[in-house]
């Protein structure tokens, strides 16, 4: 287009040149709308991994920068028993209440679908606490456990499980302490794993489900081979989402029993923070942090090949 | 529908419901309970015929008083708010754009960056926190809300731009092209046209950056030490236990009033974020 021809009212035809206009092109106004966005997180994202990575490598401490140390910090993990009981914390933490959230999650999530009274009342309740501060949501939860005071024991009393003056020592005892952190994660995930499949419930359409009604099809035959298939890149992108927020864990942690009884409850993130920030071994701290990206790595790649293999079928 | 006998509606429906329900929201009450507890009916063995865990009929706003007389909660309050608020601008000043140029326009690398966006919205922060302080430090932002607002956009923008992405490409591209027939240069296509339309799309996005913006941890329990500076998470956390002392009356006063902006932001906006999640996990 090397003119332009621009028609006025009165009829005249007046032509020109055009006049310049770079953002015309798709490229310059994206590079344009993008570099905020780039910039950003290059700063506060690419640089911190890349300085994570000399940090792991050095053994500085606060307000003293390190020399260059190779593998020692990583070498040394191996060799710590604190470090070995956060590995098996971290997946069994993970594992478990994965497992149960998916769980319980579908059947609330299968529950919520149906018409009832109250229903847009009944969700708006359901997600508070998915969405309500953790730690804020902990503190609840640390005050329900407390072993004198408080109304879990009181419950297990009443219930005639345990006798007056010896209730469950739930956070002061290594094994119970793992339970009590994973019942309150179970907790606030439950609720994001019931909307957001609820919400894949709704897209699949109630007349396939009707048709194998008719066909004879059982309820639990018309889930397991109907709905459940249909639900499963939803159910996958949850499921992946979820275990990454609950490998990285801190907030729930750190509030119920800060790595204790004796580290019992240490998850990759507390261990680092006790390193890093409480002891000031910053260097070993970004260690501890940094053996979670492998993991991390594998899952954010198969969550990318399957969500391409979804939408490429 | 709930079809069938009284009996199946029990044991299918209304039972399994009320579980989920008393175990989701009890903490709730909880909370709500021992905030207006006085401090004599909180401390008492669960053992005693004494103990009524449910109920007082002695209500004191006496931990309501110590909250906001006694710690610098109102202040926690406000820096939570102003955070939370400047650092959502900036994410969805960002990720409005970002989505938009990923989604609606060809350039050279366009999948490569929307999948890096993507990568980095997968990011938890607690693996980046140390270095993040370390540079924190190094621009002299420590302690200062701006190493907050600078920090937060980078887990709001990747979520922001997938949010928007998903719903400017159920825009249709029609829209676009009759502006630009009318002689709608691209950005003003864009600013004056599209961006009106999803205007739905960018309320939910506000609300989730909000709300994450306002729930966040970590970040500002290593960047901020003063008391003055905290936000409501940290303030509470450090202010409000001291040593093994938990003050559990002004705890939950501070916990459910530091819960009660977002859950509002979220009533409002329930089936936004229903519709949302659907959006964002079939885009």
């Amino acid at each position: 287009m090397a003119t332009t021809a621009i028609p006025v009212p009165d009829g005249t035809i007046i032509v020109g040149k055009p006049k310049w206009r770079p953002l015309e092109s798709e490229g310059n106004l994206a590079m344009l709308l993008l570099l905020p966005t780039v910039a950003l997180l290059g700063m506060f994202i690419a640089y911190p991994f890349v300085r994570g990575i000399l940090l792991a490598v050095t053994n500085s401490k606060v307000g003293q920068i390190g020399d260059f140390v190779g593998f020692e910090n990583f070498a040394r993990l191996l060799k710590d028993p604190i470090f070995h009981a956060v590995v098996y914390n971290t997946f069994l933490y993970t594992f478990v209440t994965t497992i149960f959230k998916l769980i319980l999650g579908l059947w609330l999530a299968l529950l919520l679908n149906r018409d009832f009274k109250f229903k847009a009342f009944t969700r708006a309740f359901i997600l508070l606490p998915f969405i309500v501060p953790t730690v804020l949501a902990c503190f609840a939860w640390k005050w329900m456990f407390d072993p004198t005071f408080a109304v879990l024991n009181w419950m297990l009393f009443k219930l005639g499980i345990v006798a007056a003056g010896a209730g469950v020592n739930w956070l002061g005892d290594g094994d119970m302490a793992m339970l009590s952190i994973m019942i309150v994660n179970i907790w606030r995930g439950v609720p994001f794993f019931a909307i957001s499949l609820m919400a894949g419930l709704q897209t699949i359409s109630p007349d396939l489900g009707e048709a194998a009604a008719i066909d004879g099809a059982k309820p639990w035959q018309r889930f397991w081979y109907i709905t459940w298939p249909l639900l499963m890149p939803v159910t996958m992108v949850v499921v992946l989402f979820s275990v990454i927020q609950t490998f990285s864990d801190f907030q729930i942690v750190y509030v119920m029993t800060g790595g204790g009884p004796a580290n019992a409850t240490h998850l990759f993130a507390t261990y680092a923070y006790q390193l890093g920030v409480g002891t000031g071994l910053l260097s070993q701290g970004a260690a501890v942090s940094l053996a979670m990206f492998p993991l991390l790595f594998g899952i954010v790649i198969f969550q990318l090949m399957y969500i391409r293999r979804v939408e490429t079928r | 529908m709930i079809e069938g006998s009284i009996w199946r509606r029990w044991v299918f429906f209304r039972l399994p419901m009320g579980i989920f329900l008393i175990f989701l929201l009890f903490p709730f009450y909880w909370m709500i309970i021992t905030t207006f507890r006085p401090d004599g009916e909180l401390y008492i063995p669960w053992y005693r015929a004494t103990y009524k865990p449910f109920w007082t009929w002695n209500p004191t706003t006496a931990h309501l008083k110590y909250l906001f007389g006694e710690t610098t909660f109102a202040i926690w309050m406000w820096n939570t708010t102003f955070i939370a608020v400047v650092s959502t601008a900036i994410s969805l000043f960002c990720g409005v754009l970002a989505g938009y140029a990923l989604s609606r326009l060809t350039f050279k690398g366009a999948a490569l960056l929307g999948t890096t966006i993507f990568v980095t919205y997968l990011v938890p922060q607690t693996l980046l926190f140390i270095p993040l302080s370390e540079i924190i430090r190094a621009y002299s932002l420590g302690d200062t809300p701006w190493s907050l607002i600078l920090s937060y956009p980078t887990f709001l923008i990747p979520f922001c731009t997938w949010l928007m992405m998903g719903y400017f490409k159920s825009v249709p591209k029609e829209l676009e092209e009759c502006a630009r027939i009318d002689g709608a240069a691209r950005w003003q296509a864009m600013l004056y046209i599209i961006i009106p339309v999803a205007v739905p799309g960018i309320l939910s996005a506000m609300i989730f950056a909000f709300t994450l913006s306002w729930n966040e941890f970590i970040y500002a329990l290593v960047f901020l030490s003063s008391p003055e500076q905290k936000t409501v998470p940290v303030g509470v956390i450090s202010e409000l236990v001291r040593g093994d002392v938990f003050f559990w009356g002004p705890l939950m006063a501070g916990a459910l009033f530091g819960s009660i902006p977002v859950a509002i932001a979220y009533s409002f906006f329930v089936e936004q974020y229903v519709s949302g999640v659907t959006g964002s996990v079939k885009g």
